[in-house]
């Protein structure tokens, strides 16, 4: 069995003695504890937080407008207009988007993800914000479907302020309460600004195979 | 794929002779340098979180067995599959396996190095099963029958006028006189191209840049979104990674993720990063039906505990090669197999054999500049040294270079004599540079004189201004 010939491998060219219970130790211990390592220093106040996510966020080629509760679906329907795009979204049914629904149903034609590979227009909900570099962080399941991520040409992320973190290093222990210790959602998308290559000359150019437009909804508290 | 790393000295000179890819080359030395630098300087944490990824690997691989048995325990237990392969053939027979099993024809690739060491594409379509690129760079050199000439830009030898012709070729259903003098006119049709192929594939099959031991997860790093739809859309994943990618928690992949774009791409962190975790849940929507992963050995137990230890961390940035003096110059197929520039010429010869490959190591200047951008401080050129003392004791290098390094060291290790001889020879090449201060052939050297002149010493040995200067 090759499993058994490489593992024995590996073993006898570490020069461990046959007794790897220490090491057996320090593995579980090191998983059990997973210790954040170094984090990059972020700024002092919450604003300044906020601001930083921002421009990360416009840096990697994304869009975000500041919206409340209230104008998220007026927000929606105006950037639709602005980029001359249809009044039809593919939506995530995630239940945090309900507001938005109910405010965009008059205007827009919201159907429900995921969609078959066609779509203009998706909208998903975002589990987290990272400062560090303007990321989103969404997880797949029935509420947030993965594919709605890729597919559409324009993709809509909700976020809520609450849920923008400093590192990459916050979003594991939310993941940990919800799912459970050492278990994940099927797929953790960390997104970037929209889809892009530099594969012919090195010249970078938006909207490979995913979306080519992306719109964070950053929702006051 | 074919060898061609034996005849290294003629791939080269016909790779500086190219005018195309000389051009195309031009865009790695203008590209990449500056926007690492400037990746690099922009976070104060960069250097510490090098030596903090660096350590991360050093455990990892002295707890290896450990970690793998981890990590498929996890994979299991969230209902995927471990296939473990010893060498390329098995993990070859391992993929054809599940591809039959899913009765597939059109398999979807998001880039994957590993996949191009186990020779899959063309192993697949003699099995029936076609083999789709989907990453841009990736798709352009399939269509012309070609393999990457460059760890993370695989298309990085052709230009766009190159990439234009291709398309016509191969896009016979379009209008053949349509528009396409622009990058971004292209890419769009290659985004027309293969979303079909994405949305009717039956396997897709993606590479791996970690594998977390903690939760059981995949991740690939990605800009295009490829490696996602091929993840995402068919009903079976296939995940070919090798044993070393291996960390151990998700908080250490964050520390590695963080030196990993900046020293690619100079990205902050890319578009994509994606963890995939077992086969899709009961009450999932979207997301494919199995789980596998290939786990690949093909020789890299071997190098553990050897010299070449070191080579296990990395990461595939391919930052060694962007700042590469001799890759510049050449490229990445002179080197004659799957992996170009110091990285490749540190893994070739493990996997071809020094015998095949020796030309590699010692095509290097030892600017040091590899090492001095790896993100993983992987000494390569020491690695590159350890190769060329390998060759040396297997007898492999030409005879008139052993007779002359034998002479070499037997006048180095005596010191008087070292001292006159080189006296001799720094006079007799100023006399004879004249004023041109040059030389335009030298005894020994002639190889290396019939492509540029020697400048010649100007002044005392190294140890006469020494000892004058005291």
């Amino acid at each position: 069995m090759s499993r058994e010939f490489i593992l024995e491998r590996i073993k006898s060219r570490q020069k461990v003695d046959g007794d790897d219970s220490d090491r057996r130790r320090a593995v579980e211990k090191r998983i059990a504890e997973h210790a954040p390592g170094i984090l990059p220093a972020v700024p002092g106040t919450r604003v300044k937080r906020l601001k930083q996510f921002i421009d990360k966020a416009e840096a990697a080629q994304a869009s975000v407008s500041r919206v409340s509760e209230q104008s998220m679906g007026k927000a929606l329907v105006e950037w639709l207009r602005d980029h001359n795009l249809p009044a039809e979204v593919r939506m995530s049914p995630d239940k945090r988007l309900d507001g938005l629904r109910k405010q965009a149903e008059k205007k827009l034609t919201i159907k429900p993800a995921p969609g078959d590979g066609s779509d203009i227009v998706g909208v998903s909900h975002a589990e987290c914000g990272i400062v560090e570099t303007g990321t989103l962080a969404l997880t797949s399941g029935p509420d947030n479907p993965t594919t709605l991520n890729f597919l559409p040409e324009n993709h809509v992320v909700v976020l809520r302020e609450k849920d923008v973190v400093d590192h990459y290093e916050d979003i594991w222990p939310r993941l940990r309460k919800r799912f459970g210790e050492r278990k994940m959602p099927r797929t953790l998308n960390l997104v970037t600004g929209p889809s892009r290559s530099a594969d012919i000359e090195q010249t970078l150019i938006l909207g490979a195979h995913g979306p080519v437009r992306l719109h964070i909804l950053l929702v006051r508290d | 794929m074919q060898i061609t790393s034996p005849g290294f000295k003629r791939n080269a000179t016909r790779a500086l002779g190219d005018e195309q890819l000389q051009k195309a080359l031009g865009h790695v030395r203008s590209n990449f340098i500056d926007k690492r630098a400037a990746a690099a300087a922009a976070l104060p944490e960069f250097e510490a979180l090098r030596d903090n990824a660096k350590a991360i690997k050093d455990h990892v691989l002295e707890n290896l067995d450990i970690y793998l048995e981890t990590f498929e325990e996890r994979v299991t237990a969230q209902g995927g599959n471990v296939h473990w392969a010893a060498t390329a053939s098995e993990a070859r027979g391992h993929i054809l396996d599940i591809c039959r099993k899913a009765g597939a024809r059109s398999v979807t690739k998001g880039k994957s190095m590993i996949t191009e060491e186990i020779g899959l594409n063309s192993f697949l379509e003699k099995s029936d099963i076609t083999p789709i690129e989907t990453d841009l760079g990736e798709y352009i050199i399939q269509l012309r029958g070609e393999h990457p000439s460059h760890i993370i830009a695989p298309a990085v030898h052709l230009n766009m006028d190159q990439v234009r012709d291709d398309f016509k070729k191969a896009h016979t259903h379009l209008d053949a006189n349509r528009a396409m003098d622009e990058p971004e006119i292209l890419l769009k049709e290659a985004r027309g191209v293969l979303r079909d192929r994405f949305l009717n594939a039956d396997v897709g099959i993606t590479g791996a840049n970690f594998l977390v031991a903690e939760t059981g997860s995949s991740i690939i790093v990605t800009n295009e979104g490829n490696g996602d739809l091929t993840q995402s859309l068919p009903k079976v994943h296939i995940v070919v990674a090798s044993i070393e990618k291996i960390v151990p928690t998700l908080e250490d992949m964050s520390q590695i993720m963080r030196v990993l774009a900046r020293s690619a791409t100079g990205q902050e962190m890319s578009v994509y990063t994606t963890l995939s975790s077992g086969p899709r849940r009961p009450e999932d929507p979207d997301g494919p039906e199995q789980y596998h992963v290939v786990l690949l050995d093909n020789g890299r137990s071997e190098m553990i505990g050897t010299e070449f230890q070191d080579m296990l961390r990395c990461i595939r940035c391919g930052a060694c090669m962007n700042h590469c003096p001799v890759y510049h110059a050449v490229g990445g197929h002179a080197y004659g197999w799957v992996y170009p520039g110091p990285m490749g010429s540190v893994l070739t010869p493990k996997f071809i054999g020094v015998d095949k490959a020796g030309h590699l190591p010692n095509a290097s200047t030892f600017c040091g500049r590899c090492e001095e951008v790896c993100p993983m401080r992987i000494p390569l050129p020491k690695m590159m040294r350890h190769w060329r003392e390998q060759e040396f004791e297997k007898h492999l290098s030409p005879p008139a270079q052993r007779r002359n390094l034998k002479l070499w060291a037997w006048v180095a290790k005596r010191p008087t004599l070292y001292r006159l001889a080189t006296r001799i020879a720094a006079r007799g090449m100023s006399v004879l540079g004249g004023r041109r201060h040059r030389l335009g052939w030298l005894p020994v050297a002639s190889a290396w004189t019939k492509h540029r002149d020697m400048p010649t010493p100007e002044g005392g040995t190294f140890m006469a201004q020494w000892k004058g200067k005291r």
